[in-house]
């Protein structure tokens, strides 16, 4: 009882918050109230006995929010005045999808006669959850790895205005690097 | 707590950050949209995870989807930056045009 | 030394214990400051008491146009998220929730504070407290990454991200003697995360005070003894994971971990105080190519080393 009491505050939160998002009027508050989103869903995870998963989740998405608000503000310049904000398109048929899309949704999960649960929870899931990784599913990590690493690779020739030539000269003989940041190693 | 109320909060996430991704103009906050439409996810496959089958294989679907997320995250943050550089805009529909 | 059942009551004590020892640390804090001014050092001592009770009768100062809601949950969050470290730290054989993901949790509330420092200086619509904010989080990218893997290397050692598993795992040999790598960026780090020190740029003279421009009254307070609360937690997990927790001759458990976490706690303010600032935009370079693979060296080493052992 008491479970399920918890999880509907969170459930509430949870979905509020999601909907503050695209509401508010300041960049900021829109951030943050994904975080509050992402921080709810991480206890939800917590309750399901995914300890590491939930907090971990947790500790991304804050993270990860709190480097969005830059983002955010760096590329649409507002101060926290709460200037009106509304930049949308398509509206109307985005709300009507979106809902569309619930009750489809939400009528699959009503009317699916699911299946009973089967096997048992390890005692130490985040122990299972490692031993998996690192042992019987680890194409899984092995797939994931590289992914990760290309991204970082891929969104840094995205992103970085400046390449070697720029910071080392054109025949890369520089002594010391221009950069237009002072300071760092090697100057 | 039953798996079909934790699937039908799993699903109002997932069309909250639908309706944004669809409805937003700015870089920025169609990443927000999406992330919510993952937020979901996370959230419906700890629920199966936990109501069907309890195995250490549904944990690692889990974490496969926190790193599409992060891949998401990241790339949205650096096409983000290029589009503003080049074209000194953060909408949508402007980075449709073609040549900068 | 693990399992000691807490009865919840004895979470009123935690914020008490934690509030002791910050006032500690603000005390001999004041008593350098009166030193340095050539003041007596009793008058330092008694600097934190007074400052509590001007700050709690000083109005709070009201700028234009401040987004006042995340004010107010940035002005409350670092005091809230040293209380929710507690909860993992262990004082002797007691803790409050030995979860089993202690160290993870440690980490999650550590990211948190990013958060809090950034609506610090979001809040007040004021640009000196804005770029305090930013320069908390150029540095908190900083020093983050290599604080994970100075967590992640006790945890290695013995087996387990429970915080009590690590303290047993130090009967023996005190993790500082193997992983002195991990224990200088944890270390580092804590001054880091509590804005201390070299590290305290964020709420530098330069730009008028920074997060802590607009910021008076019971926020100004609410911040301050959170910034304290935070180096105690800093201090305290570190006694955990490195300083072998509560072992000792003689004393009883609880003691040893409140005399280790007083005497970490009293260095790091008297050697912040000899350290010039560290700019966070030179930080980042130094931070990423030197501490960082030291740090993951470091924690190679002990996984070899655990791996040799069995």
């Amino acid at each position: 009882m008491l479970s399920i009491i918890v999880f509907s505050a969170l459930a509430i939160i949870a979905v509020a918050s999601g909907i503050a998002v695209f509401r508010v009027d300041s960049m900021a508050r829109a951030t943050y109230a994904l975080a509050v989103s992402f921080v709810a869903v991480g206890v939800m995870l917590v309750m399901f006995d995914l300890d590491y998963i939930g907090v971990i989740t947790i500790l991304m998405m804050v993270m990860e929010m709190a480097i969005m608000a830059i983002y955010m503000i760096m590329f649409m310049g507002m101060n926290p005045a709460l200037m009106p904000m509304s930049m949308v398109h398509n509206n109307r048929w985005s709300a009507i999808l979106a809902t569309g899309i619930f009750l489809l949704l939400a009528a699959g999960a009503l009317l699916v006669p699911w299946p009973a649960r089967s096997g048992t929870a390890a005692p130490d899931l985040t122990v299972a959850v490692g031993e998996a990784l690192m042992g019987s599913k680890m194409l899984v990590m092995l797939t994931v790895s590289p992914i990760l690493f290309a991204t970082i690779v891929a969104a840094l020739v995205l992103a970085n205005p400046r390449g070697r030539y720029d910071r080392w000269g054109d025949n890369l003989k520089r002594v010391c690097p221009d950069d237009p940041q002072q300071g760092g190693l090697g100057k | 707590m039953t798996l079909q109320l934790v699937l039908v909060v799993a699903a109002a996430l997932f069309c909250v950050g639908l309706y944004g991704a669809l409805s937003q103009q700015v870089v920025v906050m169609v990443m927000m949209g999406l992330e919510l439409m993952l937020n979901g996810v996370i959230l419906a496959v700890a629920a199966f995870w936990w109501f069907l089958a309890p195995n250490p294989d549904g944990m690692l679907l889990l974490l496969v989807v926190i790193a599409a997320m992060t891949v998401e995250m990241a790339m949205g943050f650096a096409i983000a930056t290029l589009l503003h550089r080049s074209k000194e805009t953060d909408m949508t529909d402007m980075a449709a045009d073609l040549s900068g | 030394m693990t399992g000691a059942v807490m009865n919840p009551a004895w979470a009123l004590l935690a914020p008490v214990v934690l509030g002791v020892l910050a006032l500690a640390g603000a005390a001999l804090n004041g008593v350098f400051v009166a030193r340095a001014e050539g003041r007596p050092a009793l008058s330092g001592a008694a600097r934190p008491v007074l400052e509590v009770m001007r700050l709690m009768r000083q109005r709070r100062r009201v700028t234009v146009a401040a987004d006042r809601l995340l004010w107010r949950i940035g002005g409350m969050a670092l005091l809230v998220i040293a209380l929710l470290k507690t909860a993992v730290i262990p004082l002797g054989p007691w803790i409050l929730a030995d979860i089993s993901v202690g160290i993870v949790w440690f980490n999650a509330m550590d990211v948190m504070v990013w958060a809090g420092m950034w609506l610090i200086g979001w809040g007040a619509n004021s640009a000196h407290a804005l770029a305090g904010g930013y320069r908390f989080l150029a540095q908190a990218v900083s020093y983050e990454l290599p604080l994970m893997f100075a967590l992640v290397t006790p945890a290695v050692a013995a087996h387990s991200l429970r915080v009590s598993e690590v303290v047993d795992a130090q009967q023996d040999l005190w993790f500082v003697v193997w992983m002195p790598v991990a224990f200088l960026v944890f270390c580092g780090s804590v001054l880091a995360f509590s804005a201390w020190g070299p590290f305290a740029t964020a709420a530098g003279a330069d730009i008028a005070g920074g997060i802590l421009t607009e910021v008076s009254g019971v926020d100004r307070l609410l911040i301050m003894a959170g910034r304290y609360a935070l180096l105690a937690t800093g201090a305290a997990f570190a006694v955990a994971l490195f300083l072998g927790g509560g072992s000792g001759p003689l004393l009883p458990d609880w003691l040893w971990t409140i005399v280790k976490t007083l005497v970490l706690l009293a260095g790091f303010i008297a050697v912040s105080r000899r350290l010039s600032a560290i700019r966070p935009d030179r930080l980042a370079e130094v931070a990423w190519i030197v501490v960082l693979p030291l740090a993951l060296l470091q924690t190679l080493v002990v996984s070899i080393i655990v791996a040799v052992r069995g």
